[in-house]
């Protein structure tokens, strides 16, 4: 009898199985995806690179290893950290909705980003800096207006991202307007999600803080456990919710600013894949961590690559995409599940 | 468990004022007051979430202050009526989080933390929905599942706020009979609020009866509950007899 409640318990061989088939799931993912796009590119030529049999200046090494390769990279970097961001904002907001775009952070961080731009601050670290102001201030407003009810009047949350983000979007779109920049094509292009910016030294800044935060916040994936039941529960059952709670926004901006100035706004992501991942396996962060996050890198890698095939040789910025599967699916959770989430 | 003239205010309202009050070890402890006499927040006091302007906590004369809030977890749990469960986890899973103050930051609960799970739902009687969703749970259940949680944490005191509200006839009765056997069991010390004041009568050790923030009577059910004292609290005229059975003092509406 025992044994049977024991055998459905969370261990950690179960986390490690489950994480390292995802991460197997990914190195697929990502080499079918260096094989697809405008140039022809076989498994056989990525075998050969592979086993080095590949010389230097070869066209396709080039193509991807200067062009495909950071492009995939990236595009597993940032959807593994909006996923992330979205299932630690479900878990403290206690609202399986809530995700970075739809809170607005995304735009808040945005518009710390264009911010810096304007001011002349350069693509140093400028940007990610303002854009981690902005994610931060953005988050801060969404707790002062929601704070009262969290969780308990779902709709009030989501309509204070609504509103944030309208209103940012509304200054962005202004000082894209006012401004005589040529950078406006490129800027446009930035806010509905473009990663093919990518470079091999932004995914140096921008992996190993992913990955240290990724440890932190699983870290607290216990106490995110107890805070989805209730503060005062949480507080009771011996959680430091405040600082808990501080700790993860302040971690979850750090990432969320780092992405949008690297690759704009890309929404949904860390609505669906986490979602997904609760409705295949749990609602225990332990697990949910990990899965989703994982999966929210071969996400976006997928759809990422279906933005620079799906009309070659033009792309599409991948915002699009995500956007279009993301607000159908995001339309009928709402209807179907409103704020109550089970597990079916 | 000792209040010492604890006194707790919203901005300049004053909610509670010169409460001191003892909980012994394995007696059951009835609040009892009208809405808005403080029952309420006089419990989140003695569970720490609510920090008191006056007075002092002290569990096993260590003031609240001197405990981390994990370590007060291990002394006291609270069964509350704010459960919003958002997202699904099962019953037993519910009451491993009663485990939580006792695993370190890193630590997944071990097989002795299953037992004591399993062993607490056994007690409530709520092993048979150990595997089923906390959704899936009637009132009655869900509250067999949190008396469970609270008993995983394996404290000295266990705070109950209106434990038999929503429950019909027969919950209510098992869950007070649950409470009185774990009292006589396992020593432990129970505070609860409720507004059934017969069901209180009946199985609780001591009464006190709240009156805008101040203790107005305690002592046994018999010197609590009495005409006088409910008609002046709760501004209602009462006949109080005593049940046919326990000989407990038993309220009735005129």
């Amino acid at each position: 009898m025992i044994e049977r409640y024991r055998a459905k318990i969370i261990t950690p061989s179960k986390v490690i199985t489950l994480s390292i088939t995802m991460l197997a799931m990914l190195v697929l993912v990502i080499v079918t995806s260096l094989v697809l796009g405008t140039a022809d590119v076989s498994f056989k030529d990525i075998l050969d690179i592979i086993l080095g049999n590949t010389p230097q200046d070869d066209p396709i090494r080039l193509i991807i290893f200067r062009i495909r390769l950071p492009r995939i990279l990236l595009a597993g970097l940032v959807g593994f950290a909006l996923s992330l961001g979205g299932v630690v904002f479900q878990a403290i907001l206690r609202n399986p909705l809530a995700d970075p775009f739809v809170l607005g952070v995304s735009s808040g961080s945005a518009f710390g980003a264009v911010l810096a731009m304007i001011l002349g601050f350069g693509f140093g670290l400028g940007i990610p800096l303002m854009s981690f102001a902005g994610a931060l201030f953005t988050i801060y407003l969404v707790m002062m207006i929601g704070a009262r009810n969290i969780g308990v009047e779902s709709s009030t949350i989501l309509l204070t991202g609504v509103i944030i983000n309208a209103f940012f979007t509304a200054i962005i779109m202004f000082f894209i307007s006012v401004s005589a920049d040529d950078r406006l094509h490129t800027m446009l292009f930035w806010l509905y999600g473009d990663l093919s910016q990518s470079r091999y030294t932004q995914l140096f800044i921008i992996a190993p803080i992913v990955l240290i935060a990724s440890i932190v916040l699983y870290g607290f994936s216990k106490d995110l456990n107890i805070i989805t039941t209730g503060e005062e529960n949480a507080a009771q059952l011996g959680v430091e919710v405040e600082m808990i709670k501080k700790a993860s926004l302040i971690i979850v901006s750090l990432i969320m600013g780092l992405v949008v100035a690297f690759s704009g706004l890309i929404g949904f992501v860390g609505l669906i894949v986490p979602h997904l991942a609760r409705m295949a396996f749990h609602s225990d962060h332990r697990l949910l961590i990990p899965v989703a996050s994982i999966g929210g890198a071969i996400f976006l890698i997928a759809a990422d690559t279906l933005a620079r095939t799906i009309v070659s040789p033009s792309e599409l910025p991948v915002g699009v995409i995500t956007a279009f599967l993301g607000a159908p699916f995001f339309i009928i959770l709402l209807k179907k599940r409103g704020s109550q989430w089970t597990r079916s | 468990m000792r209040l010492k003239n604890i006194g707790y205010r919203y901005e300049k309202r004053w909610v509670l004022k010169g409460i001191d009050l003892d909980l012994r070890a394995g007696e059951i402890l009835g609040i009892l007051g009208p809405n808005g006499s403080g029952k309420s927040t006089l419990l989140k006091i003695m569970d720490g979430v609510l920090k008191p302007q006056e007075g002092e906590v002290t569990v096993r004369n260590k003031p609240f202050h001197g405990y981390k809030r994990s370590a007060f977890a291990r002394e006291v749990a609270m069964v509350s009526q704010e459960n919003t469960f958002r997202f699904s986890f099962t019953s037993l899973e519910v009451v491993l989080m009663g485990r939580f103050p006792h695993l370190k930051r890193m630590q997944f609960e071990g097989s002795g933390d299953i037992d004591i799970a399993v062993n607490s739902l056994r007690a409530t009687e709520a092993l048979e929905f150990a595997g089923r969703s906390i959704h899936d749970l009637s009132e009655g259940e869900k509250q067999r599942v949190f008396i469970a949680r609270a008993l995983a944490q394996e404290p000295k005191v266990i705070l109950l706020d209106e434990p038999t509200s929503f429950l019909d006839l027969k919950f209510k009765r098992d869950i007070f009979m649950l409470i009185s056997s774990l009292c006589c069991e396992k020593g432990l010390s129970v505070a609860l609020v409720s507004h059934d004041i017969d069901l209180v009568a009946q199985y609780c050790h001591r009464l006190i009866m709240l009156k805008h923030g101040n203790i107005y009577a305690s002592g046994d059910p018999y010197k609590v509950i009495t005409s006088t004292n409910i008609e002046d609290v709760y501004g209602c005229p009462v006949l109080v007899d005593s049940h046919p059975l326990s000989g407990r003092p038993r309220v009735n509406l005129v």
